[in-house]
């Protein structure tokens, strides 16, 4: 335990509180104590299954010390499991600890993301991050329960009733008596609270925040801003050398030889580490790492044959078996279809896309003498612990992640692969080991998000009015976050031996049990009846979702909006070509098939703040040449309930190069009770603009072999210079509704609402992401072909 | 080689690999973490830095032909005490997310900016095309832009005067 290191930052914190390092580790809140029986539960964020390399300390998420430490100078030293990655998760964590201690920001360290010290909270994923540690639990419940303690401790210290106490500012005074005030160092300042996060303590309710539901600015951006922010990428330790690795020149080749003379004489080479298809050099400099690297002779398979990139869509509804899922099934949509007025019918593609971090993927390892500190940038220190446990073959408490914030990831980029990198190069070098992967390694590796097929097809009525939505789609996966035992899941820990999880196929049962949305697979507009307890958003009571889940021949995992994006621009596509056929306006139409009230006002909201005009798509005035201009909307439930958002766009068309130009994006979004609504709109924007890039550009590309999109000349991301939108963002706050996510809200519908605006300019529908100026050529030709003027539209 | 560089003000005298790109003279060797490295191929602006007035790319800038130039580097233009007026348009807008891409954004738009301090809306977005941020801050980032370009244009008219 004493070999237990801990960054400067968390040292300093505990010095500056009055704890000194062996008592702090000795008592409060620390966590390298077996527990046994590790009780994992979604509660604390963990949604892992317990296992040898489970959690071990998720049990401790219940003991306010294990979230909060206060100092003998009244100073809060407050721990996570929530990082920050860029959303500003720090600094609302500062303000909710300040908020329910009534202490200033200025006193409260926030320690976030440590084996060594904070609670095991999982990934910072899956908009997550808010509704675990500011609703009635965790580190809120933490923090209200310390409260309640300190008034309780206060009231016998001054001998007063609670009643009769008022606190600010970290003091406790007796109402109308100055002289009788005590400090919350006084109180219990270096000691234990040794209490049970309490359920029944009282948060306190919206109406009396000061601190929470202000827009406190980032407390790290005058650091980002000045170039003296540590991110991973600046972490260097005495002694420390610098690695690269070579990976495979073809998707599936495996290692035949390496040939460790063509580098053993270069400048500065240390080591070459070879551990079963996982090849990497070390050397005393990124550059000369960089060119041992490339001057390195190996011989691989030649791997497999990729599919063409032209016949994917294909491929993967070919794939057998599949992993089949009937996410809801009422039993009757082939006899409302058959029995509906009208069915349409339309095929929806959304290519593979990647996170493409700005910053490739960076880590720094130190093991020596059997044990491993990793600073990782990783959204998951404690499973990464279990994954370089494991590979390094190591006690999992031997080994120690300290997370450093990386380059805006966005769900599963190179940082946990990475991670695996440098500790299995310095493993080998025995020494410290920094590693930058090269932007090709980052982009030709990652887990892309997935690639999908959408079959859709609905029924209208005699009354307009949708009667059955038949929903099918095809995606591929292949690996995902590697949790606490499957480093196999991401390159490196593949390439090392480990086996990814398993593709289990299965058929498809009938669904049972709660309705649940969770990856927007089913469309809003459907009830969502399982035995007759329905959960959806809409009214639509004929309804089928199946999916086929198939073996993907890249890596995949969760990119921002994993499924959700995809599913909702092929529902809420879909929505617009439907009020389109029957010539109901797309707001109007969409209202009418709503159930879900919170889901409804933001439609409602969004078209106001934009002034949107009733009536159908398309315009009525388009014109077949020159520039086009038209609106449209889309909306969702995020995950079913975690978010709710809607999206007007109004775009440009140029029909003669097929380009097209957002002008203006309005938003309304509704995530509950609102904690930083600054910090809300940040999200909010860079959402609605990252789903514009992704959907107007972004798109992997391949060869017979290899990954192509490699660099930002082949992987195209909208530049700071592009000529953006006008984006507005109007938030709706609910007093006392409990925090939802946020992050993954408006980039989810950016790509129906931009789609159906250009339908409404146009009349061209598209229906294949992304909407590059070939494909809108393509789609307006198609509405000029007098044969594909109802290009998947069946009269019944 | 030694290699003689003024970095911030600062004179240097280092010991390199001539071939090596300046970014790892200036993140390595000198410690510095204003430029990063984002592509290595002088795409998306992670690395700049200021030389001559000039921004540079870094990482596919040779140290060699870097003999006795004077480098700024983000760290360069302003403390957190004492923000440049660019720096401070960033933090008032909270035009970051991930913060990464800070360094391509500022340094390259003040070097624009301060030769060009009368550019122009699509001069500035010329400007900026071929720098990237992955969190699509982009709004509050032109947002910042805009606002030291008017600073700068506001400063350069005082001059003239």
């Amino acid at each position: 335990m004493s070999r237990l290191r801990m960054t400067p930052d968390a040292r300093e914190a505990l010095t500056r509180a009055g704890f000194s390092r062996r008592t702090f580790l000795k008592g409060a809140g620390v966590l390298l104590v077996g527990f046994s029986a590790a009780v994992v539960t979604e509660e604390t964020g963990v949604a892992q299954r317990p296992g040898p390399f489970a959690s071990q300390n998720a049990a401790i998420a219940g003991e306010v010390d294990s979230w909060l430490a206060i100092g003998r100078d009244g100073h809060v030293t407050a721990y996570t499991g929530k990082c920050e990655l860029g959303q500003g998760m720090y600094t609302v964590q500062l303000q909710l600890v300040a908020e329910e201690l009534s202490v200033p920001i200025e006193r409260i360290h926030l320690i976030q993301c440590d084996t060594g010290v904070t609670p095991d909270q999982g990934t910072t994923s899956g908009s997550q991050s808010t509704p675990t540690n500011f609703n009635h639990r965790n580190l809120a419940q933490a923090a209200a329960t310390a409260r309640e303690a300190l008034m309780g401790l206060a009231a016998g210290h001054l001998g007063a009733p609670v009643a009769a106490l008022v606190l600010a500012d970290g003091v406790i005074r007796v109402k109308g008596d100055a002289s009788k005030q005590v400090g919350y160092g006084t109180l219990i300042g270096g000691r234990k609270f040794n209490l049970h996060v309490s359920p029944a303590a009282r948060r306190k309710p919206q109406r009396e925040w000061t601190v929470l539901g202000t827009s406190v600015p980032r407390v790290d951006l005058p650091e980002v801003a000045t170039g003296t922010f540590e991110f991973v990428h600046n972490v260097r330790l005495p002694g420390m050398l610098h690695g690269q690795v070579v990976r495979p020149p073809a998707v599936g080749a495996t290692l035949v030889h390496v040939d460790e003379d063509s580098v053993r004489g270069l400048p500065g080479f240390v080591t070459l580490v070879v551990r079963h298809n996982f090849v990497g050099v070390v050397c005393d400099t990124p550059w000369h790492a960089i060119q041992a690297a490339r001057r390195l002779k190996a011989t691989w398979t030649p791997g497999v044959e990729l599919p063409k990139q032209a016949d994917i869509y294909a491929h993967l509804r070919a794939q057998q078996p599949s992993r089949d899922l009937l996410v809801v099934d009422s039993g009757d949509v082939e006899a409302m279809l058959r029995q509906a007025r009208t069915t349409l019918t339309a095929t929806y593609l959304y290519p593979y896309q990647m996170h493409g971090s700005m910053g490739s993927s960076c880590a720094v390892a130190d093991v020596k003498d059997g044990k491993a500190t990793v600073w990782s940038p990783t959204q998951s220190a404690y499973p990464t612990r279990s994954g370089v446990a494991m590979l390094l073959g190591l006690p999992i408490d031997h080994v120690h992640v300290i997370f450093k914030r990386g380059s805006g990831c966005y769900g599963l980029n190179g940082a946990d692969t990475v991670s695996y990198d440098a500790a299995l190069l310095s493993q080998a070098a025995g020494r410290p080991v920094r590693i930058q992967l090269t932007r090709k390694d980052e982009m030709a590796w990652e887990n892309f998000g997935y690639a999908y097929v959408i079959d859709q097809r609905l029924g209208i009525g005699p009354d307009d009015a949708i009667v059955a939505w038949d929903y099918e789609a095809w995606l591929p996966t292949f690996g995902n976050r590697p949790g606490y035992s499957r480093p196999g899941n991401v390159v490196t820990g593949f390439l090392a031996g480990f086996d990814p999880e398993p593709f289990e196929p299965r058929h498809a049962t009938p669904p049972t049990g709660r309705f649940r949305n969770g990856s927007n697979v089913a469309p809003s507009y459907v009830a969502g009846c399982i035995g007759g307890a329905c959960g959806g958003a809409g009214t639509i009571r004929s309804e089928r979702v199946l999916t086929h889940t198939v073996k993907s021949f890249f890596f995949t995992g969760p990119l921002r909006s994993p499924s959700r994006l995809q599913n909702t621009f092929a529902h809420e596509s879909f929505m617009d070509e439907a009020a389109a056929h029957v010539k109901a306006d797309p707001v109007a139409y969409r209202l009418k098939h709503l159930s879900d009230t919170r889901l409804a006002d933001v439609v409602k909201a969004a078209a106001r703040r934009a002034g949107w005009e009733t009536r159908p798509s398309p315009h009525a005035a388009v014109s077949r040449a020159g520039i086009a201009r038209g609106r449209g909307i889309a909306c969702v439930a995020y995950e079913g309930d975690n978010g709710y958002c809607a999206m007007v766009a109004e775009v440009e068309v140029d029909q003669a190069t097929g380009r097209i130009s957002p002008r203006r994006l309005v938003m309304a979004v509704d995530c509950g009770s609102i904690s930083n609504p600054n910090g809300l709109r940040n999200q909010a924007e860079g959402g609605a603009l990252q789903g514009m890039s992704r959907v107007l550009g972004e798109e992997v590309t391949w060869d017979d072999h290899r990954v192509t999109s490699v660099d930002w000349e082949t992987y195209h991301s909208l530049p700071v210079g592009f000529d953006i939108p006008v984006v507005e963002t109007e938030l709706i706050d609910r007093d006392g509704v409990p925090a939802t996510g946020a992050g993954e809200t408006t980039i989810t519908i950016a790509a129906a609402a931009i789609g159906n605006a250009v339908f409404d300019a146009t009349g061209a529908r598209l229906r294949q992401a992304p909407f590059t100026p070939e494909r809108v050529k393509a789609a307006l030709a198609a509405r000029d072909g007098a044969a594909a003027a109802h290009a998947g539209v069946a009269q019944a | 080689m030694d290699i003689s560089l003024t970095v911030n003000g600062r004179a240097h005298t280092v010991d390199v690999d001539p071939t090596s790109p300046l970014l790892y003279i200036l993140s390595d060797t000198l410690g510095l973490r204003g430029p990063k490295f984002g592509c290595g191929l002088g795409q998306c602006g992670a690395c700049t830095v200021i030389v001559q007035g000039r921004a540079v790319r870094s990482c596919v800038t040779p140290v060699r032909g870097m003999q006795g130039a004077s480098i700024t580097t983000l760290e360069g233009l302003g403390t957190v005490e004492h923000p440049h007026p660019i720096q401070q348009a960033f933090i008032d807008e909270q035009a970051a997310q991930c913060g990464f891409c800070v360094n391509a954004v500022i340094m390259t738009a003040k070097a624009f900016l301060d030769q060009q301090p009368h550019a122009t809306e699509p001069e500035i977005r010329e400007a900026m095309s071929s720098v990237l941020c992955r969190c699509f801050t982009h709004a509050r980032m032109m947002r910042a832009i805009r606002k030291y370009a008017a600073h700068r244009a506001a400063a350069a008219e005082g001059g003239a005067r």
